[in-house]
């Protein structure tokens, strides 16, 4: 555990480090804030439905793009022999950089707690479901970020790394939506697998264990997926 | 300290390493040589527990790299070729952040990281990027990254790839000083390297071992054939070749080219029982030629390398 604590440290360090993380959370934020204030005031609501009805197709883009190097870096460059030639174990070092990126998604979310504030002086904002929100945001940007980086350990190239979780990620955010396409009898499997649909049950300030479950087995799954990958090369 | 048991690895259909049996004792340095290809990095990297064996068996003091490959990467250090350092990290925060994986703690870490800085002449870069760095800088941070946890054994692949002399120089003087009371194992396909920083050499071809021994063991085991140079002024290639090649023990007379005008420079190729060089001496002082040379090479390690090594 003190192993994937260490390479935690690293790994959230690195983001900051460069560049990039710093990009990607202004464009984020930007075009996040855009799109939900330029309807926010039609509405004539204190609430963050508009903006929580955004993050499951916008953390399918951004996600990836956190989680694209955490492992293809390490192929290209060759330093993941390095790592794996130090006493780690493969656990230490998923847990390690999962948990980094997961980290990242919150750091990713605390600017936007700015808009519930805000939104707060305007009307009455039930904080309760901004709560249930943001746990939930949590819960997609993990099962997201899981997915991430079981993409980020299949190849040394990271943009189709990011490219592989994006094409995972995209279809969970838009399933029920598109759920008329699909034949009667799968109707159901499809509505589940949708994280749109869970998400928004959490969104809503409702924590059904139903939604936890699908949110960490996604997480779970990809995670191991993970660890199968590793074992492999 | 190490012993390893029909070691195989196949990738896919191919054989890289093909069941090698070795037993390094402590202290050894040891040098894996062979052509590019021939299995030496694969061997390492399994060694150090980067790659399962496809078969066989690695021994690092109790421990198998079966069962306890953790343990076996406590005692190693490693430095894989060409030092794939985390580009964007300081060389600082890139040793600190190893030492803390390898269980340092902060009074035992900072003192640690003063002595690598010392012995790997890393003063000056400790607050650099790394990917800044040159070649040989960068070979150094990985040295001190392998040698971290002050480990027992210490295994280098292709160390001096790379590196201009001067570099080469200094980091097969810090092989050297850490040779002194560890276990080293490095590869290369210099072979004046492994000759110059090596106990004990073992040859690699097609993931086969085909020799293994001090230099002085290889070269007795395949010399068959002495070489004798010398320069002779005022003489003919036809009369040498003559008086010479009568001299017992003597099996060949090459003329050799030669830059200086006068100068007539030849090789003379005895067998490895008889020492001509006295007879030899005599032959020429019966006539009126002037020595001006005469050096005795035994079989160069050169030589026997690619005896072993040939494609055929």
């Amino acid at each position: 555990m003190r192993q994937a604590i260490l390479i935690f440290n690293k790994e959230f360090r690195d983001y900051f480090a460069s560049p990039i993380a710093y990009i990607v959370i202004a464009i984020f934020l930007a075009v996040i804030g855009w799109l939900f204030f330029s309807t926010f005031f039609l509405f004539d609501q204190a609430d963050m439905r508009g903006f929580f009805g955004l993050l499951p197709i916008f953390f399918a883009l951004v996600v990836p793009i956190v989680t694209m190097r955490l492992f293809s870096e390490e192929l290209n460059v060759g330093s993941y022999e390095l790592l794996l030639t130090l006493p780690v174990t493969f656990r230490d070092i998923i847990v390690g950089k999962y948990l980094a990126a997961v980290a990242f998604v919150a750091a990713l979310l605390v600017p936007t707690l700015a808009y519930p504030i805000f939104i707060s002086f305007l009307g009455d904002l039930d904080w309760g479901v901004v709560a249930g929100g943001y746990v939930g945001a949590l819960l997609l940007g993990s099962a997201y970020a899981a997915i991430g980086l079981f993409a980020s350990s299949l190849t040394r190239n990271q943009i189709i790394a990011c490219i592989v979780a994006i094409v995972i990620c995209i279809p969970l955010a838009i399933f029920d939506q598109m759920l008329y396409f699909f034949p009667q009898s799968i109707l159901d499997v499809f509505s589940y697998l949708s994280a749109n649909a869970h998400f928004s049950n959490i969104a809503k300030g409702i924590i059904d264990s139903r939604d936890l479950v699908y949110f960490l087995s996604i997480a779970f799954i990809g995670l191991y997926a993970t660890h199968l990958v590793m074992e492999e090369k | 300290m190490i012993h390893v048991e029909g070691l195989t690895k196949y990738y896919d259909d191919f054989c890289a390493v093909d069941h090698i049996d070795l037993d390094i004792k402590g202290g050894e340095i040891v040098g894996l040589l062979g052509p590019n290809g021939a299995g030496k990095t694969t061997t390492l990297r399994m060694l150090t527990g980067y790659f399962q064996p496809s078969m066989g068996d690695i021994r690092v003091k109790e421990f198998s790299i079966h069962q306890d490959s953790l343990a076996i990467k406590r005692l190693i250090g490693y430095l894989p070729e060409s030092a794939p350092l985390y580009k964007g990290m300081i060389v600082y925060d890139y040793l600190n952040h190893v030492a803390s994986i390898r269980g340092l703690e902060n009074g035992a870490k900072q003192r640690r990281l003063a002595e690598l800085a010392d012995m790997c002449g890393l003063r000056e870069i400790m607050h650099k990027t790394i990917e800044t760095l040159s070649k040989g800088l960068k070979q150094r941070v990985g040295l001190a990254h392998a040698m971290m946890s002050d480990p027992e054994i210490l295994v280098l692949d292709e160390p001096t790839s790379g590196l201009d002399p001067n570099q080469i120089v200094e980091i097969r003087e810090i092989i050297r000083r850490i040779g002194e009371h560890k276990t080293v194992i490095l590869s290369t396909h210099i072979l004046s390297e492994a000759e110059a920083t090596c106990d004990r050499i073992i040859i690699i071809n097609r993931g086969k071992i085909v020799a293994d021994g001090s230099t002085q063991d290889l070269t007795a085991q395949q010399g068959r054939e002495k070489q004798i140079q010398i320069g002779l002024l005022s003489a003919s290639a036809e009369a040498v070749t003559a008086q010479i090649g009568a001299v017992p023990g003597i099996m060949r007379v090459e003329p050799m080219a030669s830059q200086e005008d006068n100068l007539l420079r030849v090789n003379v190729i005895c067998d490895a029982q008889t020492d001509a060089r006295a007879d030899l001496y005599a032959a020429i002082k019966a006539t009126d030629w002037i020595l001006v040379e005469m050096s005795r090479e035994t079989q160069t390690l050169e030589t026997i390398f690619r005896e072993l090594t040939r494609e055929n």
